[in-house]
């Protein structure tokens, strides 16, 4: 089985949530398709690293072949490409590596090379798979390298997500059997939750709530999972014991038997729910 | 006019509260919430009138005529987004996967595909007391630096006399990123006092550098670890980049937000920490913050 962990809201607790639901589980899969910040590799420190390159395409010309007909510019709906001297010119960061202008090209003038946009991290803790999708700096989407991410998960997974609703997180969640909402009790936090809950419940996956760094109850979080009937399967109190272990990168459930019990459980409620 | 933005990399750090504190404390007449993915900004500005509300359109998306369409699956074979399933005997159109290039039109032979523009979010603009400018992406739709662009534009144009524009941004160094980073002329980053703090800030850093804009760090909730705190300032300094100062953690910072209000509407150390930070990121700046 497929969990995903997301949340909407960044640092609700995304990752606490799934580092530790990995931890608790064991023989299982971790990927980060947090791309743009992945972070459970700085809890995990995984060994035995191995590295895989990802790619897009793009089209490159080859000018002796280029008739300067323009269809290429003209087909392009993204305008990567610019007609200049009569020739085309490419803006690689706005392709979005379709084949369209190839496809289009009368003269076959137009050819694709490999063009690396991040990476996949791949190594072990414990009996943990960590599997590590990372975008490098300045490339506008990430998608790719979640696809990639995922292709390397064989059988059960946690899935990391990234923060908000967009398609980088609908990608991340496409085949998870479980989605895990973890939500922050505070006016923010519950802002966004409704908006990832909206996105699961779109694509019809089953789903449940973590409520993390709980000080109080948020009332108006409570009366919403209650009139929507979902169901709040854990709490994670806020204490700077947990706070602190997490900002210097230690994994709470190994140092805490409050932690440990909680994900423990969490994990059976899951299972019980797919 | 001097478009401040708050960015950090990891999210959750403070972006939201930190923003609006800083438009409380500089009056600032022009304001945008570039996080599209996740907007809260509006939930700690009290707005008197109702925005002005008009759609964002994203890209365009393919639409199938199944009585023209043959089946003969060019269309899907030629997709590179996966977007065409074949349904009942016909071909159709994933509408999340789709991302409105034109090959499936170009290659079908019976002329069934067509393309039309999808409405993917709205855009809000409030005009009363300031400009704020805003907007929802719809779920599970990409363009969202199409969008950041739009909302700043909006702000920009209906507020071009005003001495400072704050704009809160999103988590991240993609897309939504980059194109709220371009054009502005000071990003403050909000880093949390942690390993992943400190990885995201570093991250971060290298876009920013890309653009050339200059920027200031400021860490919050830094007394939940006073040693990574440390290891951020440290960064800096090696890294030349000013630090602006420490926020505390409070838990009556939660509280604040909870009841809609800022920092700056409080009158405690936070409220203390973070005019501290509005000074020097104003000096920064060549704006007085008297």
């Amino acid at each position: 089985m497929k969990i995903a962990c997301l949340s909407g809201k960044g640092g609700a607790g995304k990752t606490l949530v799934a580092v530790n639901l990995a931890v608790a589980a064991s023989h299982i899969a971790y990927v980060d398709c947090d791309v743009e910040e992945p972070n459970g590799r700085l809890f995990f420190k995984p060994q035995d690293l191995q590295q895989h390159i990802v790619t897009t395409r793009l089209p490159y010309f080859e000018e002796e072949k280029c008739s300067g007909c323009r269809k290429c510019v003209d087909f392009c709906r993204f305008h990567a490409l610019l007609y200049v001297r009569e020739k085309p010119l490419l803006f690689p960061e706005v392709c979005h590596s379709c084949g369209g202008c190839m496809l289009v090209c009368p003269q076959k003038a137009i050819k694709e090379k490999e063009n690396p946009i991040g990476l996949i991290e791949e190594g072990r803790y414990k009996d943990i798979h960590v599997i590590t999708g990372i975008l490098n700096p300045g490339e506008a989407s990430g998608v790719p390298v979640i696809q990639e991410a995922l292709r390397y998960a064989e059988g059960d997974a946690i899935i990391d997500c990234p923060p908000g609703s967009a398609c980088s997180v609908m990608e991340s969640i496409t085949d998870a059997d479980f989605c895990v909402l973890v939500a922050e009790p505070t006016a923010f936090g519950f802002h966004n939750f409704k908006m990832v809950y909206e996105l699961v419940t779109l694509l019809k996956k089953k789903c449940g709530v973590v409520i993390n760094k709980e000080l109080l109850p948020y009332e108006p979080l409570e009366s919403f999972c209650k009139e929507k009937n979902i169901r709040i399967l854990a709490r994670i109190p806020f204490d700077e014991e947990t706070a602190r272990l997490a900002s210097n990168g230690e994994i709470a459930a190994e140092h805490k038997e409050s932690v440990r019990t909680i994900f423990m459980e969490l994990l059976e409620k899951i299972g019980g729910a797919i | 006019m001097k478009k401040l933005l708050i960015l950090s990399g990891k999210g959750g750090t403070g972006k939201t509260t930190v923003a609006s504190a800083i438009i409380k404390l500089a009056k600032a007449g022009a304001v945008a919430d570039c996080d599209v993915d996740a907007p809260n900004l509006h939930l700690v500005l009290s707005q008197k009138t109702d925005p002005a509300v008009t759609e964002f359109l994203g890209g365009d998306k393919a639409w199938i005529d199944a009585e023209k369409c043959s089946n003969c699956g060019l269309c899907k074979e030629n997709c590179r987004f996966g977007a065409l399933i074949e349904l009942n005997g016909t071909m159709q159109v994933k509408e999340y996967s789709c991302e409105g290039c034109g090959v499936c039109e170009a290659v079908c032979p019976e002329g069934a595909v067509s393309l039309h523009t999808d409405v993917a979010g709205k855009k809000e603009l409030y005009q009363a007391e300031r400009v704020f400018s805003t907007a929802v992406l719809k779920m599970g739709r990409g363009n969202s630096g199409k969008l950041v662009s739009e909302v700043k534009s909006a702000m920009l144009k209906n507020a071009p006399d005003t001495q400072l524009a704050v704009i809160d941004g999103s988590p991240g160094i993609g897309c939504p990123v980059m194109a709220a980073v371009s054009g502005v002329d000071f990003v403050l980053i909000v880093a949390e006092p942690s390993y992943s703090g400190l990885s995201d800030l570093k991250r971060l850093l290298s876009v920013a550098e890309g653009f050339q804009t200059k920027a200031a760090v400021c860490v919050n909730k830094w007394n939940i670890s006073p040693e990574n705190t440390e290891r951020v300032e440290d960064f800096c300094k090696e890294a030349g980049i000013p630090f602006v100062g420490r926020i505390p953690y409070d838990p009556t910072a939660v509280a604040a937000a909870n009841n809609g209000q800022t920092l700056a509407d409080q009158n405690n150390i936070l409220k203390t920490a973070v005019q501290d930070i509005y000074c020097q990121v104003m000096e920064l700046l060549g704006i007085s913050c008297k």
